[in-house]
């Protein structure tokens, strides 16, 4: 295997008291797509302006295609970023925008216009050399900022939510645009973002980050399906979470209470003992809902509910209903057959899940009922 | 700002404006707009005068130039007096007509020391009538650091010796000292334009010749005292009792009658045309020709007034200094200014002009 | 129709203080200046209309030389003002913050609470021979005797960067504050090194508050009397006080009008190449200040 083109080792970064990063090591393949995923104010920013070179790590090191790079400034740094705000430079027209790197290395004028000019067809912006940068859309601006930095031919291309200022829509437009952009260049991306969503569609890997640190590192699915911490659980996809206190082990199988007395039964993580306090996951496409209670499978416990609200949103619709003897909210996944659509506030309703299919984990210090 | 704003700040000023415009009328009788050289008008003198009247003096300080290029801004409003050099007074009135005559019937004549008035009469009446009276008077000559330098006359302020130590001041008075230090005589040339351009020209030569040797050229009065106190200037062109000023201060600074005699001038009372309060005017002459006030303006301003017996109550020291300066035959040698003929000043500024410069 | 036509009164009414002022301000002196500096005196209180002001303009190399070198000293000045002041400017905007910025820019404005002829005065206790600097020069041993410092161009062009820094000061922070750090580090980012990029970025950015801190900078330097004249002493050679002697001491406003519309004609004819260098619309810059 060839050598990571980003590897960092043990990196730190204090801001007074407050530690932004937290001793993170990590590596990114050459050719892959890294996505940092996080709660805003978790240390993203920080660690991709440590990779570019604006600010100095206090502690460890950062190695970019095997060099490492200590004291080199960010002119001087393999790696090109993709800005939060685009910093695109209103003074120049979108071409020089795109040739500005290339004159900054000294490339002829004429290869530098031939070179933007290929880069624009590339991101479908063949004709906009001229334009203004403002005569642009949210969305060619986009690509005008990657362009730019493509055309350096970076090793490690940085992006710090790029999507974060466009509207729904073209930020879905976009996501998938960035995906084949990466897999048509093969430019080692990393990407920072606090949307689950952008990171599981597009990454090859992910880091879920908080407080300055790694909390799972993983591929999407890995992320999804085996979540390795509570945050992990309760940041990545959509998950009903159930805080209370364990009644009994059995082998890999925890049941738990909660406070107001409801109980259900889930995969254990780490080793509880009884009485411990927990929180339980389950995903909302994990249970399977039933009129009555011989639609369900036999092997699972059966729970019973009343429709709270119909959530309708096309083929992600789902119900929110509330357990039957404690009222506890519980989401669930409308099956894409149509089935339940015609669900209304107050109807009784059964419902059951695999335990295997939930995830039961020692409570964290300071966690509170708070759904997440 | 927003517009409205704007519009209401322009109606206040204007409001204030009319308000102050008013007021400022409702006194005209009761105050005196004098525009004099700095320390001709004493406080104490202004005070006691408001005592016994009633009438406010208001001051503005000034020179020759300044004074004429106000009241002809004007047409001669603005000051209720004024007080420029006599032989600077036909000039302006021939051209601008800023003055009006004096009505020698409201002057006490009898206060004035006689032969100070004759010259002003002679030199300021224009048309059979009158426009000014005499008021200060003094000379210039030179004053030496006696301890460090040496000059006898205008010209020596050109020695090399001296370089980058002298000082004069760029104007009309400092043309005629060095022609008379180069022997000629301007006031006799005063008719002859051609000539006396010719001799304007010579006097540029020299001066641009000792540009190198003066420090600066002074503006002011104070200008001048700190630098020859600092000792930045070791001998200059100055009026006589400044120089006795600064003897009382460091006895090695003196003031020295040029070989070539020394220059007086006068000073003088003139009305603006368009003076308001003429009969304040009147009153504030005759008030200051008084010997005792003549005699505390002496004291205050160090220049003589030309008041008469003011003698017996003079500073006995500026009497003994004025003594040793000027002997009777030094006296009888000072050239007074005669009036300045029309056309003269154009030449004699181009002159200066050339000097200030020149490298 | 009619709210039309009443719209229009209103607005002739509103424009008719501001229109009043700049006309009894501005376009009425100037009238009269221009039609003084179009006559000639022929004799007491008789004149003639002539270009004769002008024409001694032109054949007196006198009054050439100091108009063109008010000129150079001028741009040399304005020039020296924005090497000063785009250091401090850039301090202010981009390295220091909150507090910090504030307090050096109120440090740069504190010397323009006194007035022009105080701050004058101030430079001329320091400087003169026997002031504090020539004095500390020899108490250091760095000179034999006291050096007079005062009555030089290079003194005057002192008082003239520092009597203007403030009005090139105000417009660079203004236009350097809005410059957006991340075009700065975007810039860094994509190779370049600090000449280029304030080569590339950061002067196009500041480009219309270099260029109106410029012309404010070069109009009122020109426009300038005290400086000059108290540093310069017998040397000053400004054209202001040209005009001033003009007007004041010689009577001879006809000239003295005529070297003010010199004086007018150049400022404007300076400004003009100055925008067109600078590619710039006099609109634009005054609106960005
Ligand atoms: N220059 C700085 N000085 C002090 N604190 C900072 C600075 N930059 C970031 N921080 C703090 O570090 C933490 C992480 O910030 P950041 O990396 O921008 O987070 P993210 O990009 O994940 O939202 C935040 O608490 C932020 O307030
Ligand atoms: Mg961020």
């Amino acid at each position: 295997m060839s050598t990571p083109d980003l590897v960092a080792d043990a990196v730190v970064k204090r801001f007074a008291d407050h530690v932004a990063v937290d001793a993170l090591s990590f590596s990114v393949e050459r050719g892959s797509f890294f996505s940092i995923l996080g709660p805003s104010g978790c240390g993203k920013t920080t660690l991709l302006r440590m990779i570019a070179g604006f600010i100095a790590p206090d502690g460890g090191d950062i190695a970019i295609g095997g060099q490492s790079m200590r004291n080199v400034a960010p002119n001087r740094r393999p790696v090109n970023m993709v800005f939060q705000q685009l910093a695109l430079f209103p003074m120049m027209s979108v071409g020089e925008n795109v040739e500005f790197g290339l004159a900054r290395r000294g490339v002829g004028r004429a290869d530098r216009k031939r070179k933007s000019q290929e880069m624009l067809e590339r991101v479908g912006l063949s004709g906009a050399a001229h334009k203004r940068v403002d005569e642009l859309s949210g969305g060619q601006r986009q690509r005008v900022a990657i362009a730019r930095s493509l055309v350096l031919e970076p090793t490690l291309l940085l992006l710090d939510e790029p999507l974060g200022a466009l509207d729904l829509k073209l930020r879905e437009h976009m996501k998938i645009e960035l995906k084949q952009l990466q897999a048509a260049f093969g430019t080692t991306f990393v990407y920072i973002t606090h949307d689950q969503s952008e990171a599981l569609v597009l990454s090859d890997h992910v880091g879920v980050m908080n407080h300055g640190r790694f909390e799972q590192l993983g591929t999407p699915q890995e992320l999804y399906y085996r979540p390795q911490t509570p945050f992990v659980a309760g940041f990545v996809g959509a998950n009903n979470r159930i805080v209370g206190k364990v009644d009994s082990i059995n082998g890999e199988i925890v049941a738990l209470s909660t406070a107001s007395g409801w109980s259900i039964r889930a995969r254990r993580h780490g080793s509880p003992a009884a009485g411990a306090a927990v929180e339980a996951f389950v995903r909302p496409e994990a249970c399977i809902l039933g009129r009555s209670v011989a639609e369900l499978p036999q092997e699972f416990p059966v729970q019973a509910g009343a429709v709270q609200s119909l959530l309708f949103d096309g083929a992600n619709s789902s119900v929110l209903l509330l357990e039957e003897r404690t009222r506890h909210e519980f989401r669930i996944a409308l099956p894409q057959t149509g089935q339940f659509s015609d669900l209304k506030p107050g109807e009784k309703i059964v419902f059951s899940f695999d335990p295997e299919r939930a995830a039961c984990f020692p409570a964290r210090a300071g966690a509170d009922g708070r759904s997440a | 700002m927003t517009k409205g704003r704007t519009l209401k700040r322009i109606a206040i000023w204007i409001w204030l404006g009319s308000v102050c415009a008013v007021s400022a009328h409702a006194a005209d009788s009761q105050k005196l707009r004098i525009i004099s050289w700095a320390d001709y008008v004493p406080a104490e003198v202004v005070a006691a005068f408001k005592k016994e009247t009633g009438i406010t003096v208001e001051l503005t300080l000034s020179n020759n130039e300044e004074m004429i290029s106000k009241l002809r801004a004007t047409h001669g409003a603005g000051y209720d007096l004024a007080q420029p050099s006599q032989d600077r007074i036909t000039g302006p009135q021939r051209d601008f007509g800023i003055y009006k005559p004096i009505d020698l019937s409201k002057v006490k004549l009898g206060q004035f020391q006689l032969g100070l008035l004759d010259i002003v009469r002679r030199n300021t009446t224009l048309n059979g009538q009158q426009y000014a009276l005499p008021y200060l008077w003094g000379t210039d000559g030179l004053v030496v650091n006696t301890k460090r330098a040496k000059a006898a006359d205008y010209l020596d302020l050109c020695k090399p010796d001296l370089a980058g130590k002298t000082s004069i001041r760029l104007r009309r008075p400092t043309l005629m000292a060095f022609a008379f230090a180069m022997g000629k005589d301007p006031f006799a040339l005063y008719s002859d334009t051609k000539a006396y351009s010719a001799l304007m020209d010579q006097v540029g030569a020299k001066l641009i010749a000792c540009k190198p040797n003066f420090k600066f050229f002074y503006d002011n009065k104070d200008q001048l005292l700190n630098g020859i106190r600092s000792g930045e200037v070791l001998a200059a062109m100055m009026w006589d009792t400044g120089g006795w000023t600064l003897n009382r201060e460091n006895p090695d600074i003196q003031f020295i009658v040029p070989k070539s005699g020394a220059l007086g001038w006068l000073d003088t009372y003139a009305l603006p045309a368009r003076g308001r309060n003429d009969a304040g005017a009147y009153a504030w002459i005759n008030y200051t020709m008084r010997p005792e006030i003549a005699a505390k303006i002496t004291k205050s301003v160090g220049s003589f007034s030309a008041a008469q017996n003011t003698g017996p109550l003079l500073d006995p020291k500026l009497k003994a200094q004025f003594a040793a300066a000027f002997p009777d035959s030094v006296v009888k040698a000072i050239h007074w200014y005669p009036s300045i003929p029309p056309g003269l000043e154009e030449i004699e500024g181009k002159v200066l002009d050339r000097v200030k410069a020149a490298n | 129709m009619q709210t039309r036509w009443h719209a229009r009164l209103m607005l002739a009414l509103l424009l008719a203080p501001a229109l009043l002022w700049l006309g009894a301000l501005i376009i009425l002196p100037h009238l009269d200046l221009a039609l003084l500096s179009l006559r000639q005196r022929t004799g007491p209180q008789q004149y003639v209309s002539s270009l004769a002001q002008y024409r001694t303009f032109f054949h007196e190399p006198l009054y050439w030389h100091v108009f063109v070198r008010t000129a150079v000293m001028s741009v040399v000045s304005t020039l020296f003002t924005l090497l000063v002041a785009f250091p401090i400017a850039w301090i202010i905007a981009k390295i220091l913050q909150g507090r910090a910025s504030s307090l050096l820019f109120i440090v740069c404005l504190v010397p323009f609470w006194v007035s022009e002829t105080v701050r004058t005065l101030g430079w001329m206790i320091l400087l003169r021979e026997s002031g504090v600097l020539p004095a500390l020069l020899v108490k250091l041993g760095l000179t034999a005797v006291p050096v007079e410092f005062l009555y030089r161009d290079a003194t005057i062009m002192l008082g003239l960067v520092y009597t203007s820094m403030l009005f090139m000061l105000v417009p660079l922070v203004s236009s350097l504050e809005s410059l957006d750090n991340s075009l700065i580090e975007a810039a860094y980012d994509l190779g370049a090194s600090g000449a280029s990029i304030l080569r590339t970025i950061v002067i196009p950015h500041a480009a219309p508050g270099i260029t109106a801190g410029c012309i404010i900078v070069f109009m009122l330097t020109l426009g300038n009397y005290l400086t000059p004249t108290l540093l310069g002493g017998k040397n000053s050679e400004w054209f202001t006080e040209q005009i001033y002697t003009q007007f004041i001491t010689r009577f001879n406003w006809e000239q003295g009008a005529a070297f003010g519309f010199l004086l007018l004609g150049l400022s404007t004819a300076m400004v003009m190449i100055g925008l067109r260098l600078a590619g710039q619309r006099f609109g634009d810059v005054m609106r960005r200040t």
